[in-house]
């Protein structure tokens, strides 16, 4: 069972560390579909 | 829905009414196929053209998709409508609705020179119909299929019960490598169902604002548990691809339908033929839903369906089906539109296969779960699954020898 929940334990620590790596290398829709010269907030 | 109707009852009529107005034929009185043709209408669409369409049958709308002019036959620029440069309005809007307009724009690449687009009603339709009737019975279909099965088959035993000692089937990496690939596909798997089926089977039932904010957290899930699901498939990949090759001993399987019919058991090495047919399927399918996947988290930058329709057509295998050649161009949205039906369609057939494989990995066999569980199996489970796998390892020593046949192996007091 250790071996299920390491597996299900990774599945977290990817998804959030892709989650802000792609944010942190401006891969967000919002970075990549827009200019500086556009205001989303 | 009103809004929908009205539109399409305002196209008909816009559409109609200037045909109508060329035709001489009597009201109730529909022109015969071939009667009225192209050149009586000036090379606009003829009502049987406009008719057909509605029908939904294939028409060849070569000859408005072809006449966009053509500048080499432009007047001088001193002559009468010779600034249109030999292409008239009705036929720049042709070229522009075709896509073979040459728009140039200063930002938004080749995503921005599509100025019209109809690829997407296809695949809106084809989402809204097929996809989710066809896959949403496809896995309930499995799941009556594995229910019927279990009332007539009921559990494989092992003959004789378990017999108390145990061998190791599965490494820890191994067991994480699969609950990391397992645990992920079943995220991405309801999220992707919930992203599909949202709109009509819960939003109905327990309200719009709850069906968007279960959606809002599928997409951030789904997005990001892509990548767990990606890391995991490439590392059962390469720790289990040896044990996968095809070999004889799985003709011996396939003969005796895997002892799933009837009480015989093939002989089997670490992995028999069913779970090699898993293995290539979760590889193979896994790796194609993982590349439209990533199209589809970088829209617009992997462009996978022209290159692959290219190259069937280089292969020259729809010609021997009397099929025409796929269009080896398409627009950057149609790109994203097949991407996002393909990823699904191969979802489907492979979540179908997993319910069977969750099925026969849990209630569907006695002593399955444990090889993932804790990784160590009962040695008649073995004997009885994976025979010459488990000689091998007793071979090797690393597997505890028969005390019946052993000498030096005295039984406990």
């Amino acid at each position: 069972m250790k071996a299920m929940l390491t597996g299900f334990a990774a599945i977290v620590v990817i998804a959030i560390g892709a989650h802000f790596v792609l944010e942190a290398l401006d891969f967000s829709s919002e970075n990549s579909n827009s200019a500086a010269s556009v205001r989303i907030d | 829905m009103l809004r929908t109707i009205l539109a399409v009852v305002a196209t008909v009529l816009f559409c109609s009414a200037p045909i109508a107005a060329q035709q001489v034929v009597p009201p109730g009185n529909p022109p015969v196929e071939g009667e009225i043709g192209h050149d009586a209408t000036g090379g606009a669409q003829t009502l049987e053209d406009i008719l057909a369409r509605q029908r939904g049958e294939e028409i060849d709308d070569s000859f408005r998709r072809e006449a966009i002019g053509n500048p080499d036959n432009a007047a001088s620029m001193t002559g009468q409508l010779g600034t249109l440069g030999g292409v008239s309005d009705a036929e720049l809007w042709r070229a522009l609705r075709y896509g073979e307009a040459n728009v140039t724009v200063s930002a938004g690449g080749d995503v921005a020179t599509v100025l019209v687009q109809d690829g997407g009603m296809r695949w809106y339709e084809f989402r809204q119909g097929p996809l989710r009737t066809y896959g949403g019975w496809l896995l309930i279909g499995t799941l009556i299929a594995l229910a019927v099965f279990f009332l007539v088959r009921g559990r494989i035993k092992i003959d004789g019960g378990k017999i108390g000692r145990t061998v190791t089937r599965f490494e820890f990496i191994e067991r994480a490598s699969h609950w990391l690939l397992a645990g992920s596909f079943i995220l991405l798997g309801i999220t992707g169902l919930f992203s599909l089926f949202g709109r009509p089977l819960i939003a109905p039932y327990l309200g719009k604002e709850f069906n968007s904010t279960l959606l809002i957290y599928s997409k951030l899930i789904h997005n990001n548990v892509a990548w767990a699901f990606i890391v995991a498939l490439v590392m059962v990949f390469v720790m289990w691809v040896a044990h996968n090759i095809p070999n004889r001993t799985d003709l011996k399987w396939f003969a005796q339908a895997g002892g799933i019919i009837g009480n015989k058991h093939p002989p089997a090495k670490k992995f028999n033929a069913g779970q090699k047919i898993i293995f290539w399927s979760v590889i193979l399918l896994g790796a194609s839903i993982s590349v439209s996947g990533l199209a589809l988290l970088f829209p617009f930058e992997i462009q996978l369906f022209g290159k692959t329709f290219a190259f069937i057509n280089w292969t020259g295998v729809l010609g021997w089906f009397d099929i025409a050649p796929l269009p080896e161009y398409l627009a950057p949205q149609e790109e994203m539109q097949l991407a996002q039906l393909w990823h699904a369609i191969v979802a489907f057939v492979l979540m179908a296969i997993i319910l069977a494989h969750i099925y026969i990995g849990s209630v569907g066999m006695e002593g399955a779960f444990d090889a993932m569980g804790n990784g160590e199996v009962d040695e008649a489970w073995a004997h009885q699954h994976h025979s010459i796998w488990l000689e091998e390892l007793k071979e090797k020593g690393e597997a505890p020898p028969d005390p019946d046949t052993d000498p030096k192996v005295t039984p406990a007091e």
